[in-house]
């Protein structure tokens, strides 16, 4: 014999939809409530995608510049932005194009400048091809999304001191800032969750033992100390090496916060009877701690990572900037912005200080990616 | 409050032998040492030639043959007894002279931007608790989100850039050409206060962004108080009620991270003060890391630090005497 449920057939449509939902909300998993409350907070999703859109572009920059880091233009040196338009004063095209350049020289100094001949059009074409590459290192490709025809060349941002183009410059600066600072937190977090984790497991002596060198840590100025560790880095290394050097460094000392938040919360659930459960049981403390305890706050310490995420950029970009982290032929934000040190320069070239755009960008989008996450991981927040 | 002042005390110094310890190691890490560095300064271009057997020499004159414990006691030895920070090899004089008054210029700037920043942060959080969800607030917290995102050395720059497109002259530095070699002087003190702002805003950005979201948060929290709507009940003035009631707890988190910011302020310091061409220690502790000068470097960092830890005492001791819940280890 069946029972029917008596209040199926009375049922109107919208008291079904509003059942659904409400039963969706009761069977979704944590996770999927957090995406929830996430996807209404519009500011962090926006920061989100331009997050996305930053890490696209640098990991293709292969494709999406259209000139290799180092490539230098002769032709066009400290040149002003290219920007593509439709009508000059010789009238109007369908297809985007820039005016071409002719070699003046300064009836002062008499050297050679590039200046704009409003008389030629270069038109501006898509997929042309470009020298050979390796799109994520394995993938080769000659092409490129977008450049002059004829081979001449467009530079979107214009060119620096030694006429290499700032906008591919700027996407391959993207890739590097943000690889170090990703490679930075995930040192730290592992370094935050063996320290975090043995002081928070065990507490007693060896707690206090942590504490100590943890406030040493963080009493030091963090800069200056990073400044001391990258000036040791010997002069002969290659970028490569420096590279490597730099996210150690960065991941050496970023642990602190992390490793702060992860002790406490262990200290408050570790008389917990489920701990104490798997402790009868026989369980290891790593085990104890990686698969009973870290669980129940995995979604703070994804935030607290987001948040830390600023810091490493930051630090990252103000070693390079006065010429103790990464060394060119490496291009990072930081290194980039070396060129942009005084003011005459920013007055002479603006041009050269777009990548702090992109510095500022990140910045502010990770701390409201960051703002947003915490936002919808607390459970306690409005439910979504 | 005696047996307060001793932990503190003692944790002070368990926290400073630590460091110093630390900034030795940081010292010592460079490849090559004090002996070959001033060796090849001394005489590089001189045609002298140096044999390895010439910079042994030069290393067990200056007692660097011994083993790492050893020189560090002589090196903290020095200092603690003596005050006396070794050699500076770039400048070829002790790093006493190198310094000099720059650690009273330094201390001057650090005060000026704690002073700004407080002055600044403090009564606009105030304001923007009370004013919740106005445009000010929400101005506000745009500005706070930007203090973070905008590093301090690009707004130096930008600063600079709008500085000098207005007023056409150089805002840079901390002393008018004319004053920069000057003997100390009333009219030279006068320079340096006009010229101290610039910094002392730049270097206090990111700091005052942090404490007005602080000062906002707390007061919001106490204005909802009981305490306060019994006061406002009773009649009290509305502006002497904020003042008496939320805004003296609204202190207590400004307070107990003074040293926190003394740390922002001065992990900041050196870039901004390459950019700003500010001639004190900041600037010094970046040239002598490039130039491996570590016996300047370390003496800069431990003088650093030693500040941000006694700033972190007295803001404990601030925040005792402010709150006697800490006070009496309630």
């Amino acid at each position: 014999m069946t029972v029917m449920d008596p209040q199926t057939p009375l049922e109107t449509t919208a008291e079904r939809r509003e059942r659904e939902k409400r039963e969706r909300y009761y069977a979704a998993s944590q996770w999927t409530l957090i995406w929830w409350r996430f996807r209404r907070h519009r500011a962090a999703m926006a920061g989100a995608a331009i997050l996305l859109t930053m890490a696209f572009l640098g990991l293709f920059a292969e494709f999406f510049a259209p000139y290799g880091p180092t490539e230098r233009n002769r032709d066009y040196v400290s040149g002003p932005p290219q920007v593509p338009m439709f009508c000059d004063q010789n009238g109007c095209s369908l297809r985007p194009f820039v005016h071409g350049t002719r070699t003046v020289r300064d009836p002062v100094t008499l050297r050679a400048t590039a200046e704009p001949d409003p008389e030629t059009r270069r038109h501006v074409a898509f997929f042309v091809p470009g020298e050979p590459a390796m799109l994520l290192g394995a993938i080769p490709i000659s092409t490129r999304l977008f450049g002059l025809e004829d081979g001449a060349q467009l530079h979107l941002w214009g060119t620096d001191t030694l006429g290499r183009d700032v906008f591919s410059r700027t996407l391959y600066a993207t890739r590097t800032s943000l690889s170090i600072g990703v490679l930075g937190v995930l040192i730290s977090f592992v370094l935050a969750l063996v320290i975090g984790g043995v002081a928070g497991y065990f507490g007693g002596l060896i707690d206090s033992a942590i504490q100590r060198v943890t406030e040493v840590v963080r009493v030091i100025p963090i800069i200056p100390l990073y400044m001391g560790l990258a000036a040791a880095m010997p002069k002969e290394w290659s970028s490569t090496q420096v590279y490597f050097a730099m996210t150690l460094i960065l991941g050496l000392f970023g642990w602190p916060t992390l490793a702060r938040r992860i002790r406490s919360q262990l200290l408050s659930i570790r008389g917990e009877d489920y701990v104490l459960a798997a402790q009868l049981a026989g369980a290891r403390p790593a085990r104890i701690i990686g698969s009973h305890m870290l669980p129940s706050f995995t979604s703070f310490i994804i935030v607290d990572l987001v948040i830390s995420f600023p810091y490493m950029i930051l630090s990252e970009t103000a070693l390079s900037f006065v010429g103790l982290g990464l060394r060119p032929p490496a291009v990072s934000w930081g290194v980039m912005l070396q060129q942009a040190q005084s003011v005459q320069v920013i007055e002479q070239a603006p041009w050269l200080f777009i990548p702090a755009g992109f510095v500022v960008l990140a910045v502010l989008a990770f701390t409201i990616v960051g703002d947003g996450l915490r936002d919808a991981a607390d459970p306690y927040g409005q439910a979504g | 409050m005696v047996r307060f002042l001793a932990e503190r005390s003692f944790g002070m110094i368990v926290t400073l032998f630590m460091v110093s310890v630390m900034v030795f190691f940081i010292m010592e890490l460079p490849p090559g040492d004090f002996a070959e560095r001033y060796a090849f300064r001394k005489f590089s271009g001189t045609g002298v030639t140096i044999t390895p057997a010439d910079i042994a020499a030069i290393r067990a004159e200056l007692g660097l043959d011994q083993p790492a414990v050893v020189r560090y006691f002589d090196w903290i030895s020095g200092i603690v007894l003596r005050g006396d920070f070794g050699q500076a090899y770039a400048f070829d004089t002790s790093v006493n002279n190198v310094i000099g008054q720059k650690v009273w210029l330094t201390l001057g700037l650090l005060f000026a931007t704690l002073i700004i920043t407080y002055l600044i942060s403090v009564p606009i959080g105030i304001y923007a608790a009370v004013r919740r969800g106005g445009a000010a607030d929400y101005g506000l917290t745009l500005f706070s989100y930007l203090g973070l995102a905008l590093p301090n050395f690009l707004l130096a720059l930008v600063l600079l850039y709008f500085a000098n497109l207005w007023f056409g002259a150089s805002v840079g530095g901390l002393f008018s050409a004319e004053y920069a070699e000057a003997p100390w002087s009333a009219a030279k003190l006068w320079d340096l206060m006009k010229h101290m702002w610039l910094p002392a805003l730049v270097l206090g950005w990111s700091a005052m962004a942090y404490q007005i979201q602080t000062v906002r948060a707390t007061m919001s929290d106490e204005i909802g108080k009981l305490n306060v709507t019994a006061a406002r009940a009773r009649g009290v003035p509305e502006t002497r009620l904020l003042l008496k009631y939320p805004a003296r707890l609204a202190l207590n988190p400004v307070v107990s991270t003074i040293g926190f910011d003394v740390n922002r302020i001065f992990s900041e310091l050196p870039i901004v003060a390459a950019v700003l061409g500010l001639t004190e220690l900041g600037d010094l502790l970046l040239k002598s890391f490039l130039d491996l000068d570590m016996n300047v470097a370390g003496a800069i960092l431990l003088m650093l630090t030693v500040v941000i830890v006694v700033m972190n005492f007295v803001s404990d001791l601030l925040l005792a005497w402010l709150d006697p819940r800490i006070r009496l280890g309630g």
